[in-house]
């Protein structure tokens, strides 16, 4: 009950500080920030990692290997892609 | 050691926040972009010092990092791949599919660490953190990675799920489905050892996945988007929770509030309610008004007329809609554009919320023909800037500049926020025909007394006011 107190406290107070930052983010860059925010929701990677490190039977390794293999897709491929739409924003 | 681990994931998480911060300008978002690249490298590289991972490694199990560093190469080489070579048009569709991959991950990083915790003789305690988050975990990721598929089928036109696909007693089916998958995971949280109850609540959330997105119509698209995007994130916290990483919790909770803050702003701007897009309600119903009765006075114009316009203008300012993107119009639209300044003209682009496929792609289908972001204005800047324009020139959209939502209360979309172009002193609307839009109503803009009509296909019909302006 403790950690789970804690974790939501955490939980509740990162939901509050995305909204107040990502308001403040112009309508302008709304599909660099959705592909962006993708490539954060890609964190996954480190439970992944941690699963296959350690993995116990054959399945779990299946389990974690495939888990890191899409996690990553979704870290490489939303910061690279977010990073090729942001540089062809261009002030006159 | 593992007090260093999460400090350096508290430094990862920071890097996060700020990452969106920079976001808030295009001067400083690239770089914001970079300092999250760089917190998600230094949480990874944390990550391979977790006491699992190296105890493992010590006992004699040498392969496991080579197979974590082969994951990585894989999945590093097709998200880069597929990075480099999609079109810019294409990028709902590509965030759509990384959603996907994202809420796959979760559901599996949820399964195997049960069927770890059950191997290596873990008690779980029934109804503790641990286990309502995995069957969460589970959940939200299965209706993430189906919805997502289902989503970027639509956007892709792959055929058969082009068209909104629904049928007698759906909203029952999916009301069932819902309660049997509470009933599922009060079954897994009761007890925690069973990994049936698991892939049962994969199985059905699935089914429910599918079930949720293939009668939204493609006009709703963005907000299926951006809500996938939310549940990406909300999938990765409740990871965080299973495995009681305040990482994951942080940085799938921002996400969360990203998608969240989206899907509002996207359905205001249509002018629905998020009820009635998950449901697949759609917009129609009013008065149906006879076009033929609207378009009476419709005025026509040759390429001559509105370069004299043009000559005389001191701002013009171009609304482009989807349409001008998909016909590869912007690059023609910049040359037009180009041409005006280069005459003294003010030119601006005024960019209603809803155009394009999801939130912001006009903006950076604009950026692609290397429009300066400093010209695209979006609706609350550019609207009281109309009365003062001398040209407004209308591609390819409709429904976003039709009058009737602010006039018409029993208009279909009445009340919507629109671009008040009416306002300007001309108006040109480049259009192939008086065909209606998504609402499927007729525009009385067309037949405004400071309406005129240039007929043709988008580029092509640029190409040629161009021409008519140079022999000014």
């Amino acid at each position: 009950m403790e950690t789970f107190i804690t974790s939501l406290t955490v939980f509740v107070l990162a939901m509050w500080v995305g909204f107040e930052v990502i308001t403040k983010v112009p309508p302008i860059l709304h599909t660099p920030l959705t592909s962006g925010s993708n490539a954060v929701s890609g964190i996954t990677v480190l439970g992944a990692m941690v699963v296959l490190g350690s993995m116990a039977t054959g399945l779990t390794g299946t389990l974690g290997f495939l888990a890191v293999v899409f996690a990553t897709i979704n870290v490489v491929g939303g910061f690279m892609v977010t990073h090729r739409m942001l540089a062809m924003f261009k002030r006159k | 050691m593992n007090g260093w681990i999460n400090l350096t994931y508290l430094i990862a998480a920071t890097l996060f926040i700020v990452a969106f911060k920079y976001l808030a300008h295009p001067r400083t978002a690239v770089k914001g972009n970079l300092l999250g690249a760089l917190g998600m490298a230094i949480a990874i590289g944390a990550a391979l010092f977790e006491k699992p991972i190296t105890e493992r490694f010590a006992s004699g199990g040498p392969i496991n990092y080579t197979l974590i560093f082969a994951g990585i190469a894989v999945g590093t080489v097709i998200g880069a791949i597929m990075a480099l070579k999609v079109q810019m048009t294409a990028m709902p569709q590509m965030v759509g599919l990384l959603n996907g991959f994202g809420g796959a991950a979760s559901l599996l990083v949820g399964g195997a660490e049960l069927h770890q915790s059950l191997a290596q003789g873990h008690a779980i305690a029934p109804f503790g953190q641990t286990i309502i988050a995995t069957a969460l975990s589970g959940l939200i990721g299965a209706v993430t990675f189906w919805g997502s598929f289902i989503a970027f089928a639509k956007l892709q036109e792959i055929k058969g799920f082009d068209k909104p696909w629904s049928f007698n007693g759906q909203q029952p089916l999916n009301a069932l489905l819902a309660s049997v998958t509470v009933a599922l995971c009060i079954w897994q949280a009761a007890v925690p050892e069973s990994v049936a109850a698991y892939w049962l609540i994969v199985l059905v959330a699935s089914v429910l996945g599918v079930l949720l997105t293939v009668p939204i119509g493609g006009a709703d698209m963005p907000v299926v988007i951006c809500l996938l995007n939310s549940y990406s994130g909300l999938a990765a916290a409740a990871t965080g929770f299973v495995i009681d990483n305040n990482c994951l919790i942080i940085s799938g909770s921002l996400v969360g509030a990203s998608g969240i803050i989206l899907s509002q702003i996207m359905c205001k701007a249509m002018n629905r309610s998020l009820v009635n897009v998950l449901f697949g309600v759609g917009a129609g119903g009013g008065p149906k008004v006879a076009a033929g009765d609207v378009y009476a006075k419709v005025k026509g114009a040759s390429a001559e007329e509105i370069a004299i316009l043009f000559d005389s203008a001191r701002k013009v300012v171009i609304v482009p809609g989807y349409g001008l993107a998909v016909a590869q119009a912007q690059h023609a639209v910049r040359d037009l554009a180009n041409l005006l300044q280069a005459r003294g003209c003010e030119v601006l682009y005024a960019i209603h919320p809803v155009a394009g496929r999801m939130p912001g792609h006009m903006n950076v289908l604009l950026a692609e023909a290397n429009v300066p972001y400093d010209q695209m204005k979006e609706m609350d800047e550019i609207n009281p800037q109309f009365a003062e324009t001398d040209v407004a020139v209308v591609i390819g959209a409709n429904d976003v500049v039709n009058p009737l939502a602010r006039t018409d209360p029993k208009s279909p979309i009445a009340g919507m926020p629109i671009l008040n172009v009416d306002q300007a002193r001309t108006v040109v609307i480049i259009k192939r025909s008086l065909s209606p839009g998504f609402a499927g109503i007729p525009n009385p803009l067309f037949a405004a007394d400071n309406a005129l009509m240039y007929y043709g296909d988008g580029k092509k019909a640029i190409m040629e006011l161009m021409t008519a302006v140079k022999e000014l």
